[in-house]
């Protein structure tokens, strides 16, 4: 038997491995804020399955709140094709009505159910090692890792058997149509998969982690590869270390490991954002300012090379006069020329800028690429 | 609810508060929430709501204040960086939109969590009345909560009414108000602005969870009943109060019922009605014109047939003809019963016998609707 | 933040003096990537000038480069003499029809009456006598009748006229219209033109990004062909030829590919025989 401390990660790495995957094709999708209207309606099929069956631990309860799910997937779509509603207006108006639904069945009945508003948001991650998995009163682990685990290789096995289909239609709906893979289906199918991962994860992490760990790694990881092979691992990864990290600080700071799991979530994304290697704000500003250069050396072959030879070259091409044409401040058109000359793109004849051929084929090629 | 709950609750004075409370919000909201959806920002509320929780956990960690005016400041504080964070993310990386709203809601409602834990093990820890902004409890409200809405509130809408026609135009057309020299970059911050402003009054009767739908609702409800803005905001208002008010006043009335969801059920239903029941874009009103078309292409097709039975005699309107010659030229759908609607009209008559006319007024409409028809195509005819 | 280069100007070379729009040297970028490079302009006052081009040539973006709705790397633009900012009161603009969200809660006339905003200044509400030119404006292009329509109900030509109308009302002495003709009806069509020769008439200004070749000898002055770089500019007769359409349009661009040549040309700078980037190559 593990120790709690371990099984609890444990449950918290799977459980973000399910969401990242199932996330990614939202975040692809560009229907990210559709794990938050789901996780946020599923509350609705937990508590009226609840009331029916009367046993926090049935599987009915997992039904019952996947078919929330996509119930308020059908709902959102219904009330955008009416065309009275924008689709994120629909959005907004569906999940907080079945979301106050159920926080209000859930408050009237709260004797009945052993759910609470806490629990919703937060889960109960610190208490899952608990509720033990024991068929037959052998010890199997705990119920939530069972769930999680689950529910991973369900997320796993659908998207393997699926995946040309599901890359079809993320990237190009219109051809997956005309091959006949039903755009539809596959939506409706990968939004079951999200409410099923979204009840698995909501019962130990709390509705609103599960947005985070939904939206999070793939953000972050899509700013680091195009591939989608290569985007599924990292934002599983990532997913995974973000909450064994989010426990750690949890556990550090004594805090709700839900809420640290997500800040946690936030600060690789913030890493991510900062530092990838091609389209971090980081490398960005570095690329900028050597294209800085590059730019500025281009503008100013192309510029000679459009007036050398014109009535007003004299002028257009005056070295001490370029700056003016260019908007430029002097001491940059001068470190630009300087530069020109040294890479041999121009020269200066009687103050006037003249290209060389390296500056010729520089202009040709800044304009024809 | 009988007339003497009604009087009961006029002279109940916590109720009157929470009234009054709830109304500000709901019109503040709904106001404010017009131009969120105008913008396609629906869901923007979303993320400052949720972003305002660590404001207000950090107000109370720091100060240990349970001041409204101040944790409604912390709150203002944290969701504006939310705001911006979203703009940040999608401005200066490819992260779209929708993944941004989400991240920062997420995250911020996070931090927020791990804040009110913290606090929750202090050992002063009557952080009581910080769970409250989660879903809202207009129960506890005061003159003072009141009056810190409405202040806020109250002059969120103020600056929106003076700067009316920019905020149109920067909603409506960005680029030509850039144009026209307006600084549409501040402009929009300073709408934003005013967002949050509306989400955070609202935080303690409606919690940060559900408050967004309070942006929402009452802004879509009133879309469709009018097709000018000003209207619009003015019916967003109303029903956003009327939601307010509704949900406010069943939640107080009744036990272990949380505010914010009661509010939105309300709006919820507010916007049911409308989307059903408005007058030109309602789901009714499109039901009623489907119909009326309908009837109206079968009652024509009956009546150019009669028309065109009569063109091939002398005297037009003389002849009748037999219902079973109509019959078999009609496509389908019940014959008899259409003449009988033409002969109600005036466009055709009765001759008995199963033989019917053409009248003089029938020809006049059949001529008229083939020159209408023959325009058809036209570019110009309007969808 | 995404422009490779910009530097504030110590001073302009050029005085656009006698001239509706000067554009000297500009450059415009998106990203990294160039959209415009070093592009000039000059268009005298009183003419209608078409911008043809092959799609992606930035004949948009020229415009909104012009109108500073995006930013330009380099470059300087006068309208009339004078700096744009100094010249907002001097410019109508007519976008993509695309442009807007047609569900919007807005009628013709408040559409049309969006024009007057810049005369009205901050927080002043557009008044009778807005109203009142708004409404005559759409009289000008026929839709005085339709003035109370919400704008996804009118027709895609109707919708055109709107934005007319709205140019009208602003009574600038130079406008620029984006694509006016796209996907527009007879009726329109035939309205714009009559519009374009009344305001010219007026002695205006008007630039026309244009996508219809055939029709540009019959509608326009002056034309422009632009693909990244200017091609050619100037009058109809002299500048759109089939050798100017060539290096517009298609073609190996033989930019560059002989030595410059330094003798003047009797057309001036704008003619082809002149055009300093040589021959399309077989």
């Amino acid at each position: 038997m593990m120790s709690p401390q371990v099984e609890i990660q444990l449950i918290a790495a799977v459980t973000a491995a399910a969401c990242s995957l199932v996330g990614t094709f939202l975040v692809l999708r560009r229907m990210a804020m559709m794990s938050d209207a789901i996780s946020h309606s599923i509350l609705l099929g937990i508590v009226v399955a609840f009331l029916a069956v009367g046993d926090l631990a049935s599987p009915w309860l997992v039904l019952g709140a996947a078919v929330t799910g996509v119930l308020t997937v059908a709902l959102v779509e219904t009330l955008h094709r009416t065309r009275l509603v924008k689709e994120d207006a629909a959005i907004g108006l569906v999940f907080p009505a079945l979301f106050s639904l159920g926080v209000i069945l859930l408050a009237r009945h709260a004797g009945a159910v052993h759910l609470d508003t806490d629990v919703v948001l937060l889960g109960e991650l610190a208490f899952a090692p608990f509720d033990r998995f024991a068929p037959g009163g052998t010890d199997l682990g705990p119920r939530s890792l069972w769930m999680a685990g689950g529910v991973l290789l369900l997320d796993a096995a659908a998207l393997a058997l699926f995946f040309k289909e599901l890359k079809l239609a993320t990237f190009d709906a219109g051809l997956a149509a005309t091959l006949g893979f039903a755009p539809a289906l596959i939506h409706y199918g990968l939004m079951s998969l999200v409410s099923v991962t979204a009840v698995a994860s909501f019962d130990a992490v709390g509705l609103v982690l599960v947005v985070a760990l939904m939206v999070g790694p793939p953000a972050a990881a899509h700013l680091l590869t195009d591939r989608l092979p290569r985007l599924l691992g990292l934002a599983v990864l990532m997913g995974a270390a973000s909450a064994v990290g989010g426990y750690w600080l949890a556990r550090w700071l004594d805090v709700s490991i839900a809420g640290a799991m997500a800040a946690t979530v936030g600060f690789v994304f913030l890493l991510a954002l900062l530092l990838a290697p091609q389209r971090g704000l980081v490398a960005a500003a570095r690329r900028r300012a050597t294209q800085r250069l590059e730019f500025a050396l281009a503008m100013l072959a192309i510029h000679v090379a459009q007036h050398e030879c014109g009535p007003d070259a004299g002028d257009e091409c005056r070295a001490d006069r370029v700056h003016l044409h260019l908007h430029w401040e002097p001491d940059f058109s001068e470190a630009v020329l300087r530069a020109a000359e040294q890479r041999r793109l121009l020269r200066r004849e009687d103050g006037l800028v003249r290209l060389d051929e390296a500056g010729r084929d520089l202009a040709r090629g800044a304009l024809t690429r | 609810m009988s007339w003497n709950d009604v009087a009961a609750f006029w002279s109940d004075y916590t109720l009157r508060t929470v009234a009054a409370g709830a109304a500000v919000i709901g019109a503040t909201a709904g106001v404010l929430g017009v131009f969120a959806q105008l913008r396609r920002q629906s869901l923007f509320g979303d993320a400052v709501s949720h972003a305002a929780l660590p404001g207000i956990a950090l107000v109370f960690l720091l100060t240990g204040s349970k001041e409204p005016a101040a944790l409604v400041a912390g709150a203002a504080v944290t969701g504006w960086l939310g705001a911006l964070c979203v703009t940040g993310i999608v401005r200066s990386s490819r992260v779209p939109a929708d993944s941004a709203l989400g991240l920062v809601l997420s995250v911020f409602f996070g931090v927020g969590l791990m804040l009110l834990t913290w606090i929750q093990r202090r050992p002063d820890a009557s952080q009581a009345g910080l769970d409250r902004f989660l879903f809202g409890q207009a129960a506890t409200l005061l003159t003072a909560d009141v009056a810190t809405m409405a202040v806020l509130g109250g002059g969120a809408v103020l600056v929106l009414i003076l700067l009316w026609k920019e905020f149109k135009l920067l909603s409506f057309d960005p680029a030509f108000a850039a144009l026209l020299g307006l600084p549409v970059r501040r402009l929009d911050i300073l709408l934003t602005g005013l967002l949050v402003a509306a989400v955070v009054a609202g935080l303690q009767a409606v919690g940060v969870v559900l408050m967004s739908a309070m942006l929402v609702a009452p802004a879509a409800a009133a879309r469709q009943w009018t097709d000018r803005l000003a209207p619009m905001a003015a019916l967003a208002a109303l029903f956003g109060a009327a939601a307010g008010v509704g949900g406010a006043v069943a939640s107080s009335l009744t036990a272990r019922t949380p505010t914010g969801p009661a509010i939105v059920l309300a709006a919820t239903a507010i916007v049911m009605a409308s989307l059903l029941l408005a007058p030109r874009r309602g789901l009714l009103a499109g039901v009623w014109r489907r119909w009326r078309r309908r009837r109206d292409l079968r009652l024509h097709a009956v009546l150019l047939d009669l028309h065109a039975l009569a063109g091939q005699h002398g005297d037009p309107t003389a002849a009748p003809h037999a219902a079973a010659v109509l019959r078999a030229m009609a496509a389908g759908g019940s014959v008899r019963r259409s003449l009988r609607e033409l002969a109600d009209r005036g466009w055709a008559a009765d001759a008995g016998d199963d033989l019917w006319t053409i009248t003089a007024d029938g020809r006049g409409e059949a001529a008229r609707f083939l020159a209408a028809h023959a325009a058809d195509g036209r570019p110009e005819a309007a969808p | 933040m995404t422009q490779p280069a910009t530097h504030p100007a110590p001073a302009a070379p050029h005085t656009g003096a006698g001239l509706a729009v000067a554009v000297h040297d500009l450059t415009v970028a998106y990203r990294d990537k160039p959209v415009l490079w070093d592009v000039d302009l000059e268009v005298p006052p009183g003419l209608l000038l078409a911008v043809v081009g092959p799609n992606g040539a930035g004949k948009s973006t020229l415009l909104k480069a012009i109108l500073g709705l995006v930013p330009a790397a380099a470059g300087q633009v006068l309208i009339h003499g004078e700096p744009l900012a100094r010249a907002r009161d001097r410019i109508g603009y007519v976008p993509q029809r695309g442009s807007v969200d047609w569900d919007f809660p807005t009628s013709a006339l408040d559409v049309v009456t969006m024009g007057t905003y810049r005369r009205l200044g901050w927080v002043r509400r557009p008044g009778r006598r807005e109203r009142e030119a708004a409404l005559s404006a759409l009289e000008r292009v026929g839709m005085a009748a339709l003035a109370d329509r919400q704008i996804s109900q009118l027709s895609g030509g109707q919708q055109q006229r709107v934005f007319l109308a709205r140019a009208l009302v602003q009574d600038t002495d130079v406008t620029f219209m984006d694509e006016p003709f796209q996907g527009v009806d007879a009726v329109t069509e035939r309205a714009i033109v009559d519009l374009l020769k009344d305001l010219r008439a007026r002695g205006r200004t008007v630039v026309v990004v244009h996508h219809d070749l055939q029709t540009v000898p019959d509608y326009f002055d002056w034309v422009m062909l632009l693909n990244v770089r200017r091609i050619a500019s100037g009058p109809v007769a002299e500048v759109f030829t089939e050798e100017n359409l060539r290096l517009a349009y298609g073609g190996r661009v033989g930019f560059l590919e002989r030595k410059a040549d330094p003798t003047p040309a009797p057309g001036g700078r704008d003619d082809p025989a002149t055009s300093h980037f040589g021959r399309i190559r077989p």
